[in-house]
């Protein structure tokens, strides 16, 4: 035990004056712990969220193009939607799970929300946080990519633009696990996943160009209502213009709009279950 | 422990003047809590305070509106109406500010799993602030008093109960709040861990921390508390210090009786005998198992000592011997069941 004399003043005076501290400090030392865990369990992570992307494109991109089902050029089609699977899937998942085990088993939230920040400044945290593995999912989608296909498709002119819709995909995935995070009941949860993300996989055009859907109308409709569409689309624009696809800046505006809204429904749900 | 709280107070350098200036921790005010479609208010209008150093303890039955007052006051729960205080912010206007101040200690494990101990300790502090150098410092010494100094490394998921409450303590303890709120903290212990609580809990008070505490146990609430409020339905139905809840009840002081006969005594007799003492309010005979001894219990009114000279002279009297007698004082317990009709558990 310390004998230290400034220690036991402050253990033991529960007045001591703390320094000033602003609530976004807080938020920042959140931030901290979520990274603190994440960074310890690094290769756990990438090995989760490389996995399932990593085995698309491989199937998709190498195995059925080798033996002659798809054109060669599919890459350029497949890719970027994989770069956009990856970035929302990867932020979804890593609002939801957490949320609906720290709000119903683990009271592990409880915490955070103790802390002297605004409720809703925990949710934006836990946003900000999961899109940073939703954008690293994205981002290490590149070297397997390289490694798998021999080369991705990849314009310097638009690397920024790139950079910011994957941004932009991460925060998008991010606010829908918001929403099933704090709207679904636990014991549901599994249904929830396999009923959101399944569809949520196969209509968001990360496999298909969706211009080209015009003889499919119905799916075209119900791939235009998944956000994850306009990111598939976007990055497609950006990095093989040559392929069919949704006006650039259509996506930036779309997805933006998505992610206002589902942050404004996500945020709701957060403060229901954290206020009562 | 070598080191207690309440050793070190004498030698405080000059604690800080409190925050809010004020002699009050927590200012209660007509304080109502309807939650969406329940039929009845949980907390129907309660006001109290709590004074600055105090040890206030919360007693009251499951869904009594202790939970729910201790939430509106940690800012978990939004008030339907009325105002709570706690050491000088407004919890509803301000709750940033109020959290700031306070400290809670949860009902159930709420630790982050994904830590160890002292990081839970660390992480807690470094949300509220407190600089690197400094916490680590206090989570060194807190780990120490709380007596988990050994494993400080390992995960809330391989401890103990009682093991996991001394961590909540600990942790929010390390921001140094002016009011901790203990959520029935006692519940799930083996009776060890409750006797280090509650040591915990009075080298806290003595140390000058405000503790609200809510309990079921009404040997914990006499124990710790200075003053007690009992509510229910979600109304306070009394607030005083533990004796002074008892003293006001006015019956129930008893005497239980051991009597050996005489060789002509007669049991119903003598207890008709004991019956007419003035001050006596009732005689029961209770059925003792083993032996032949008689047993009475006596209710009276006041103080029940007064009355062992005219009991063992009535006894005397019959030609029989009192070999034992034990005063009962009504506890809490018979207090809440006077108040509320009903027992606790």
């Amino acid at each position: 035990m310390s004998t230290d004399p400034t220690v036991e003043a402050e253990v033991a005076s529960p007045e001591a004056p703390l320094p000033s501290w602003g609530p976004w400090r807080t938020g920042l030392a959140i931030l901290r712990r979520d990274l603190f865990v994440t960074g310890r369990e690094f290769p756990i992570f990438l090995a989760q969220v490389i996995l399932q992307p990593l085995f698309l494109l491989f199937v998709f991109g190498k195995v059925l193009t080798e033996l002659g089902y798809a054109q060669a050029d599919y890459q350029q089609v497949l890719f970027p939607g994989l770069v956009a699977l990856a970035a929302v899937l990867t932020g979804l998942q890593s609002t939801a799970l957490p949320l609906v085990i720290e709000f119903s088993y683990s009271n592990e939230i409880e915490d955070r929300l103790l802390a002297p920040l605004p409720v809703g400044a925990v949710a934006v945290e836990k946003v900000v946080f999961a899109a940073m593995r939703g954008f690293v999912a994205g981002a290490v989608m590149f070297p397997i990519g390289i490694w798998i296909l021999g080369s991705v498709p990849w314009r310097a002119s638009t690397g920024v633009a790139v950079v910011v819709m994957m941004v932009l995909g991460s925060l998008l995935g991010a606010a829908m696990g918001l929403i099933l995070g704090t709207y679904v009941p636990p014991n549901r949860i599994n249904v929830t996943f396999a009923l959101v993300l399944t569809p949520l996989i196969f209509t968001g055009s990360s496999q298909y160009p969706w211009p080209s859907l015009g003889h499919i109308r119905w799916f075209q409709v119900v791939s235009a209502l998944n956000p994850m569409t306009y990111v598939s689309e976007g990055l497609r624009g950006l990095m093989a213009p040559q392929v069919p696809h949704i006006s650039t800046g259509i996506c930036f505006v779309v997805a933006v709009g998505y992610l206002l809204v589902l942050m404004v429904v996500g945020m709701y749900g957060f403060n229901r279950r954290a206020l009562s | 422990m070598a080191t207690g709280w309440n050793e070190r107070v004498p030698d405080r350098p000059g604690a800080a003047p409190p925050r809010d200036g004020g002699s009050l921790a927590v200012e209660v005010h007509g304080l109502v809590k309807r939650y969406p479609k329940a039929p009845t208010d949980s907390l129907a209008g309660v006001s109290f305070d709590v004074h600055r150093g105090e040890v206030f303890g919360f007693l009251g039955p499951n869904g009594a509106g202790k939970s729910t007052t201790i939430g509106i006051l940690t800012t978990r729960i939004r008030p339907t109406g009325g105002r709570a205080v706690v050491a000088g912010v407004d919890v509803v206007a301000d709750p940033v500010g109020a959290r700031r101040v306070l400290g809670v200690v949860p009902q159930q494990n709420n630790l982050d799993r994904s830590l160890s101990v002292r990081q839970n300790l660390l992480f807690h502090a470094s949300y509220h602030g407190i600089p690197r150098a400094r916490r680590n410092r206090l989570a060194d010494a807190l780990l120490g008093q709380f007596g988990l100094a050994d494993r400080p490394g390992g995960r809330p998921d391989d401890f103990s109960g009682g093991q996991i409450q001394r961590m909540m303590i600990a942790r929010a303890l390390m921001h140094a709040p002016s009011v901790l709120f203990l959520d029935e903290p006692s519940t799930g212990l083996d009776p060890a861990a409750r006797l280090f609580l509650w040591e915990k809990v009075a080298e806290l008070k003595a140390a000058g921390t405000t503790v609200v505490i809510t309990t079921h146990d009404m040997d914990e609430a006499a124990e710790l508390s200075d003053r007690v409020a009992i509510i229910d339905h979600g109304v306070l139905l009394a607030l005083d210090t533990p004796a002074h809840l008892v003293r006001g009840m006015r019956s129930d002081r008893t005497l239980d009786c051991t009597i050996e006969p005489g060789p002509t005594g007669d049991a119903a007799s003598l207890g008709l005998d004991l019956g007419g003492l003035v001050g006596v309010r009732m005689v029961d005979q209770l059925e003792e198992p083993a032996g032949s001894a008689w047993r009475f219990r006596i209710e009276v009114e006041g103080e029940a000592a007064p009355f062992v000279a005219p009991v063992a002279q009535l006894v005397h009297d019959a030609g029989a011997r009192l070999t034992d007698v034990r005063l009962g004082e009504p506890n809490l317990e018979d207090v809440f069941i006077h108040l509320t009709g009903r027992a606790l558990r």
